[in-house]
């Protein structure tokens, strides 16, 4: 793999794609998790998904290339905000908002997709990504997006740390509002990016697996943050050459590895707990 | 004359959200200079978090208006001068993965304002907090893996860690132990004498027979609103009124003295 790591391009760029995307997928993910917005994460990566159809319906009907990325940015960002409106819409109802969301863009992308007869091959990689699907276009878009990413979190990092753990004193301090939208862009852009990778339907498993198995593991945020990052990685390098081995899409291998680690968490959280109680009764 | 920091005028709140709509406040009128202690007393369900909601515009007034240091409380930007502990520490994420230190510091956020990051001087001032409470050995555990009365602890150092000039506490000392109960007042007394307002929801009537300036008795109506003297002269058809029964002023330092 190393080999051909150097030999061809498009390998190189889905290494160098994945080991972003495995570093702010879970980076973000950790806000998400804390804050329940999972379902959040699930519904953008469908309606992201309804984006890439209309890119490539687009590009099919125009006769110019159009990068399905770009569309699906745009459609994730625009179905961000379309949540949080729906949110404050049906306020006692939130999760709603996710439903509706979600089955709008699976609706649009199946029908889009079709109509551009792109069911067959691009279907596939859009849903559980490709190692060999990442173009230079797309590496330097993640790219960005990476670099937006980190940014954000590090420039905002007391105000979103805030908001996650206690929305209510974050309210009487007035923190922004914009930062919430923000937050939910940042959301979308990420996902967008991991896409390619990992696919549609595993792209909110790559930002929560990770955290929810460093969370078992870690007492503060700071440390969640990072240890949850490691094992994105981890989960990005093993599914990535397993995946170049064995010819199988790496959403499967990186998430199933990523199941593997929370496994073991699991597992050695147990006894720890055990620990814990006895330590309780000591005192 | 004083400066006046809180001022209700004409305040009521009905809760819409539900078919029912229940009527929380009428017509409330209040007033807290600076530097004063009043304490809020009045059944459970009378309007006592909704009134400290309002203030702290966690709720949107509906009639009246709350003016802060003069101002309409929308108007109001000094957020970071208050403190505030609220009613449930159950607002928070259970189960969240952050350090007691790490919550303490988020006091700051305010304070510090928008891109920039916490610097040695916050960490001074939040490890003043953490000695203050009692809780510097609990610094570095999860918030979720403490007992009530501690995590309630965390929240007041998170509260105080701004040094505030103004101090709201919606019932802070509820599950906490009698120690650490009347250290919490010794603290209260000195941020008192440090010219610090402070607005106490309480239940303790001892607590607000010694402490408190003034005492505000709410149940939906204000039904009483002066010096803690004169509350104490009440007498206890009044507060059997306000209450549904009879309460009687028993001083926590008066209770200390017979009992050790
Ligand atoms: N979110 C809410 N929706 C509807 N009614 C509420 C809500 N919060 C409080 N109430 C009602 O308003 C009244 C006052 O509540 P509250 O201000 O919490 O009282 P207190 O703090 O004095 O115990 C109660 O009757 C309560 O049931
Ligand atoms: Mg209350």
């Amino acid at each position: 793999m190393i080999e051909a790591f150097l030999t061809f391009d498009f390998i190189r760029y889905s290494v160098l794609s994945g080991l972003i995307v495995g570093i702010i997928a879970p980076l973000i993910g950790a806000f998400i998790v804390i804050r329940r917005l999972s379902l959040i994460a699930d519904a953008l990566s469908h309606v992201t998904l309804g984006g890439i159809a209309f890119g490539v319906w687009l590009s099919s009907i125009f006769a110019v290339t159009i990068n399905p990325l770009v569309t699906g940015i745009v459609f994730s960002v625009i179905g961000a905000l379309g949540i949080e409106r729906l949110r404050t819409v049906y306020s006692n109802y939130k999760e709603l908002a996710i439903p509706i969301i979600m089955s709008a863009g699976i609706a649009m992308g199946i029908v889009l997709l079709s109509m551009a007869d792109g069911i067959n091959n691009n279907l596939f990689a859009y849903l559980f990504g490709s190692i060999s699907a990442v173009g230079k276009t797309d590496f330097y878009l993640i790219a960005i997006i990476a670099v937006i990413v980190c940014l954000f979190i590090f420039i905002l990092y007391k105000e979103l740390f805030l908001l996650s753990f206690d929305e209510e004193y974050a309210n009487v301090m007035k923190a922004p509002k914009w930062i919430q939208i923000a937050f939910i862009i940042v959301v979308a852009l990420v996902i967008s990016a991991s896409m390619r990778i990992v696919g549609i339907l595993l792209v909110s498993a790559l930002m929560t697996l990770p955290v929810a198995s460093a969370m078992r593991v870690t007492s503060s945020f700071k440390q969640l943050m990072f240890v949850s990052v490691i094992f994105g990685e981890i989960a990005v390098i093993l599914g990535l050459v397993a995946s170049y081995y064995l010819s199988i899409s790496p959403g499967g291998t990186i998430v199933l590895v990523s199941l593997l680690i929370l496994l073991a968490t699991v597992l050695k959280k147990s006894n720890h707990k055990q620990r814990g109680e006895l330590d309780d009764q000591s005192v | 004359m004083s400066e006046t920091i809180f001022e209700v005028r004409d305040l009521s709140y009905v809760y819409t959200d539900r078919p029912e709509k229940t009527p929380a406040l009428k017509d409330i009128n209040l007033k807290i200079n600076k530097g004063d202690f009043l304490a809020i007393v009045g059944p459970n369900g009378s309007g006592k978090t909704t009134l400290v909601k309002l203030i702290l515009g966690l709720l949107s007034i509906q009639t009246g208006e709350i003016l802060i240091n003069g101002k309409r409380s929308r108007k109001f930007n000094n957020w970071d001068e208050v403190g505030y502990v609220s009613q449930k520490s159950n607002s928070f994420q259970k189960g969240f993965p952050a350090t007691v230190s790490e919550v303490v510091l988020s006091g700051l956020t305010k304070k510090k304002g928008l891109f920039k990051s916490f610097n040695k001087q916050d960490l001074a001032a939040r490890d003043r907090v953490l000695e203050l409470l009692d809780i510097k050995d609990l610094a570095d555990k999860n918030i979720s893996a403490l007992s009530g009365g501690q995590t309630q602890r965390v929240f007041i150092a998170r509260a105080l860690v701004t040094k505030p000039s103004i101090l709201v506490l919606d019932e802070p000392t509820v599950g906490i132990d009698a120690r650490h109960v009347r250290e919490f007042y010794d603290v209260l007394s000195r941020l008192k004498n440090e010219e610090v307002t402070i607005l106490l929801v309480t239940h303790d009537i001892g607590v607000v027979v010694d402490k408190a300036d003034s005492v505000a008795c709410i149940n939906e109506h204000l039904h009483f609103h002066g010096s803690n003297h004169d509350f104490q002269q009440l007498d206890e058809a009044e507060i059997s009124k306000i209450y549904g029964f009879p309460i009687q002023f028993v001083s926590h330092d008066h209770d200390r003295e017979c009992c050790s």
